[in-house]
């Protein structure tokens, strides 16, 4: 199958309007010693029905969060997706859009993002978003790029343990190349100190944190960004966008960056992507935020219109003095995430926290194991197993149940530590089964 | 929303416009037990100005933000070096199946084999076309997929106890190579273009010594020129100890024709979202793999898709740089460049023959109307130069292709690359009809005239979209970059 469409007798009509008598004729300018004599090795050509056969039973060897009850999540969550995000991803205007170089043919997608930008600062108290970047886990390195050049004079940032470990090995790989050294400061009963956070953030560029932290716990967020702001170092707090409903703004408890994975406001798990990453900052930062940014503006006729901004900070302009090097990002995946968060409002919004808390507190009453943490938590709950967690994890499958997640896979000492995740598309029952299973399990 | 006839394509509020206090489309569930209280310190205390929308005007919202968008599925889009392809329907079905859908990437490996051996199909494929031996999927998108080229040529050199900190990218690069080359701490050093396009030789050779780490090259360049002496280019580098990196944005050209492993680069980027037609979606999401030679092997990301009987995800990899992006890569975007490959099979080399024939007659039909700065035939783009336009009649780059908009027909690159001046930068892809290319050229050559005829259409263009050309300067000067609701500037002309 191909999805050409020139027929035979085009390719004559236009190789005699090149003036070539072959299409070989046309790769004469690739020289003899690199050109592939033979055909390329890969398997043959597949019909739409052949192909969508072999898709299918791949799709069908792998078991997905309807296959089995599933409590897994880690950054990660299985909330659910509403029918209009089909409306933004149906469309082949959106689908099949490049970046919106050219604003008049492009106003309802530069709208769109416009409207994104507007909803990502509402929820995190914040004055600017871009219009997205890869994921939760690469906007942390853009943040760490920003706060090098705001903060120029330090070279060193600070991680707490307990943010996502993907988030906090990305930040290492990039870190060399920017030129910064990267800290940790370990978690105390799953909570980060703010105490051990301002001895370490005095010579910091910046200090980056989780709300709610990777080990589910509800951190002591005001008093992390007040240790870092007065220690002179920029405070970027990492959040899930399901949460903030019902948790603070990073804005209103003086962070100077908000940042996060947005999957789990309208994208679905997908093995870990393509999702969409935010950013967010206080007005300060403008000038030096990476990537996208849309403005409104007006047209010569005077009509309210959208438009790409602020290009002098992004490569096609600034080239090596660019404040990022993105330039395609996620935006169809920021869209869904507009669209799901247009359809639950604010109202909607604070009931699935609500939901979340409620469960999870339910979990953590009903599942006869020992809570790992004391601290508060919102939607995870980690759980001290008495055989590893990997191990109940394995029992529990084969009861059509997955617990969630075995903390050991990083943190060290927590072999024995299952992190359990529940959004507003679990029940009561469905925790009442996963105790069940739990318990049989654990015997 | 306005109530005068006639009004309604150039009226769409914003979905903060059409809020109303009170109303609700999604209502989550909510479990029969009581709600626990948060500590007040964490508890939010004014609600987000989320909007307050029915389903029904939701719908119309985003429905009328499509009809304002123009995608490939809208018409001819020859954004050149962005590679606008069909981007084939099946594939949505098919990245949309549950089992990939709603598959979390922390499954264990064996409740994943499916999702694991797409993966790993795709990188045998992946490397076959490159002529390289090892991949690795992560990279979110090509810009990425450079920055993780430089970061392992610097694992490759520390590794070896050399320290090198010089990149050489060409004057016609894409402006993401000397952003890379900053964001991976290296210092650039620009190579100059010859008089037939190709990077010039003798510049090259005065420039790279043993501080030189590689370098970053499009081929076919932005120019749409296989480079002639890539050979000796290659050579040049290797001699000095140094690496190639293959910035991988125009292989549509070259798929199953020339292999950049075969030329002589040693890493290699794809971009999933041109060559293999992942839908751009507006701006992302993309894909932008790596593949590498045997000796940078063990510096690639982790995890790494492996097959030993059953398929995993492995971590173990001492050397690796680490890891780039979350988990092993966008894999929705996978699903759709795999479907894409498996269609067309070793037929992918029809694929570029095609796309090079297309933009060939396109160029045939163009060179008399409009200057063409390298003489030559092109591969799948060209770029032509409105210098005498505007030198006999005043219209710039940048009037002929808000023209083109009138004319129902996107607008290709402008302005790039740098060293042709105005530029437009034309790629038309290997899916199009000739009769939409027809369409294309009738409407260059049309234009053209209308330059002679009446220039002030094309200064003025466009005149049938949404909105006519914008106000760049105030946007930039005075940004509105959120809405503000009560306090929201009412911009005034």
């Amino acid at each position: 199958m191909s999805y050409l469409s020139l027929t035979d007798t085009d390719r004559q009509e236009m190789l005699a309007a090149i003036g070539v008598s072959s299409v070989e004729e046309l790769f004469e300018q690739v020289p003899p010693g690199v050109r592939l004599d033979r055909e390329l090795d890969v398997p043959p050509a597949l019909g739409e029905a052949e192909l969508a056969r072999h898709i299918e039973e791949l799709a069908a060897r792998n078991v997905h969060t309807g296959a089995e009850l599933s409590f897994l999540g880690a950054g990660i969550y299985d909330h659910y997706v509403p029918s209009v995000v089909d409306v933004v991803l149906s469309r082949g205007e959106f689908l099949t859009a490049y970046t919106p170089y050219q604003p008049e043919m492009s106003q309802g997608v530069l709208q769109a993002i416009f409207e994104y930008q507007t909803i990502i600062c509402e929820l995190t108290g914040m004055d600017v978003s871009n219009a997205s970047g890869y994921d939760g886990m690469t906007v942390a390195a853009d943040a760490c790029f920003v706060a090098k050049h705001a903060v120029p004079d330090r070279k060193k940032i600070v991680l707490a343990e307990t943010l996502n470990p993907q988030v906090r090995q990305v930040v290492k790989t990039y870190a060399p190349g920017f030129g910064l050294e990267v800290v940790e400061v370990p978690h105390t009963n799953g909570t980060t100190d703010p105490d051990r956070v301002a001895e370490q953030a005095r010579d910091a560029a910046a200090v980056l944190f989780q709300q709610p932290n990777f080990l589910g716990c509800l951190e002591p967020a005001p008093d992390l960004a007040e240790a870092a702001n007065e220690a002179g170092a920029l405070a970027i707090a990492h959040v899930d966008p399901m949460s903030l409903g019902v948790l603070e703004a990073p804005g209103a408890y003086g962070c100077a960056m908000a940042i996060g994975e947005g999957q789990s406001a309208g994208n679905w798990p997908s093995y870990g992507g393509p999702h969409y990453g935010f950013l967010a900052a206080r007005k300060d930062f403008i000038r030096r935020m990476p990537g996208r940014i849309v403005g409104e503006t007006l047209d010569m006729d005077g009509r309210r219109a959208f438009v790409l901004t602020l290009q002098t900070r992004e490569q096609h302009i600034r080239r090596e003095k660019a404040t990022s090097n993105i330039t395609t990002n996620q935006t169809l995946l920021a869209l869904a995430g507009l669209a799901t968060l247009s359809w639950l409002g604010p109202e909607g919004l604070r009931e699935v926290g609500e939901t979340c808390l409620t469960l999870s507190q339910y979990t953590r009453k009903q599942v006869a194991l020992e809570p790992a943490f004391d601290a508060s938590a919102l939607k995870e709950v980690a759980f001290r197993t008495p055989i590893p967690a990997r191990e109940v994890i394995r029992r529990a499958r084969e009861h059509g149940v997955h617990p969630g997640y075995a903390l050991g896979r990083d943190y060290e000492g927590m072999d024995d530590v299952l992190l359990v995740a529940v959004t507003e598309k679990r029940t009561k029952e469905d925790v009442d089964r996963l105790a069940e299973v739990l318990a049989e399990v654990c015997r | 929303m306005s109530t005068e006839p006639g009004r309604a394509w150039s009226d769409a509020p914003l979905i903060f416009e059409r809020s109303r206090p009170g109303r609700r489309a999604g209502r989550p569930p909510r479990p029969d037990l009581p709600v626990p209280d948060l500590p007040s310190s964490l508890r939010r205390a004014h609600p987000p100005r989320l909007p307050e929308l029915s389903e029904p005007e939701l719908v119309r919202h985003f429905t009328a933000l499509a009809d304002r968008t123009f995608g490939i599925d809208t018409g001819f889009y020859p954004l050149g070096s962005c590679t606008m392809k069909h981007n084939p329907r099946v594939h949505e079905r098919l990245a949309g199946l549950p089992g990939f859908r709603d598959l979390h990437p922390y499954q264990e490996d064996e409740g994943a084999q499916g999702a694991l051996e797409l993966m790993w199909r795709l990188q045998e494929m992946l490397a076959e076309i490159a002529g390289l031996p090892a991949v690795t999927l992560q990279p979110a998108a090509g810009s990425q997929g450079e920055l993780t080229g430089l970061m392992l040529m610097r694992a490759y050199f520390a590794d070896r106890g050399e320290e090198r900190d010089t990149i050489i990218t060409a004057d016609t690069a894409h402006g993401t190579n000397p952003a890379s080359v900053t964001m991976a701490g290296y210092r650039l050093e620009k190579v100059g273009t010859d008089e037939r396009g190709n990077l010039d030789l003798d510049d090259l050779r005065g420039k790279v010594n043993e501080r030189t780490a590689g370098l970053m090259l499009t081929n076919p360049s932005t120019l749409g020129l296989f480079d002639e002496g890539i050979e000796e280019v290659a050579r040049i580098f290797h001699d000095a100890g140094a690496l190639l990196y293959y910035d991988g944005a125009n292989l549509n050209a070259v798929v199953g024709i020339s292999r950049p492993g075969d030329m002589g680069f040693d890493i290699v980027h794809y971009n999933l979202h041109k060559t293999f037609s992942q839908p751009h979606g507006g701006g992302g999401p993309g894909g932008g793999p790596v593949a590498v030679r045997d000796t940078i092997e063990p510096f690639l990301p982790v995890p790494r898709v492996v097959q030993d009987g059953d398929y995993r995800l492995d971590h173990d990899h001492p050397k690796s740089i680490g890891r780039v992006r979350g988990f092993a890569g966008p894999f929705g975007v996978f699903v759709r460049s795999y479907a894409f490959m498996r269609a067309y099979g070793p037929g992918l080399k029809e694929m570029s023959e095609v796309a090079v024939l297309n933009a060939n007659y396109v160029l045939a039909r163009l060179r008399d109307v409009y200057d063409l700065p390298y003489d030559r035939l092109c591969m799948h783009e060209f770029v032509l130069s409105a210098r005498g336009l505007k030198r006999e009649h005043g219209v710039t780059a940048l009037d002929i292709a808000k023209r083109l908009m009138d004319y129902g027909i996107h607008p290709p690159t402008i302005y790039f690359p740098l060293v042709v001046p105005e530029a437009l930068m034309i790629e038309p892809t290997e899916t199009e009809p000739k009769e939409r290319l027809d369409d294309f050229v009738d409407a260059m050559r049309r234009i053209a005239e209308e330059a002679a005829e009446s220039p002030e259409l094309l200064k003025e263009a466009p005149h049938g979209r949404p909105v006519r050309r914008l106000d760049e300067v105030r946007a930039a000067k005075q940004p509105i970059l959120r809405y503000l609701f009560d306090e929201h500037p009412a911009l005034v002309g």
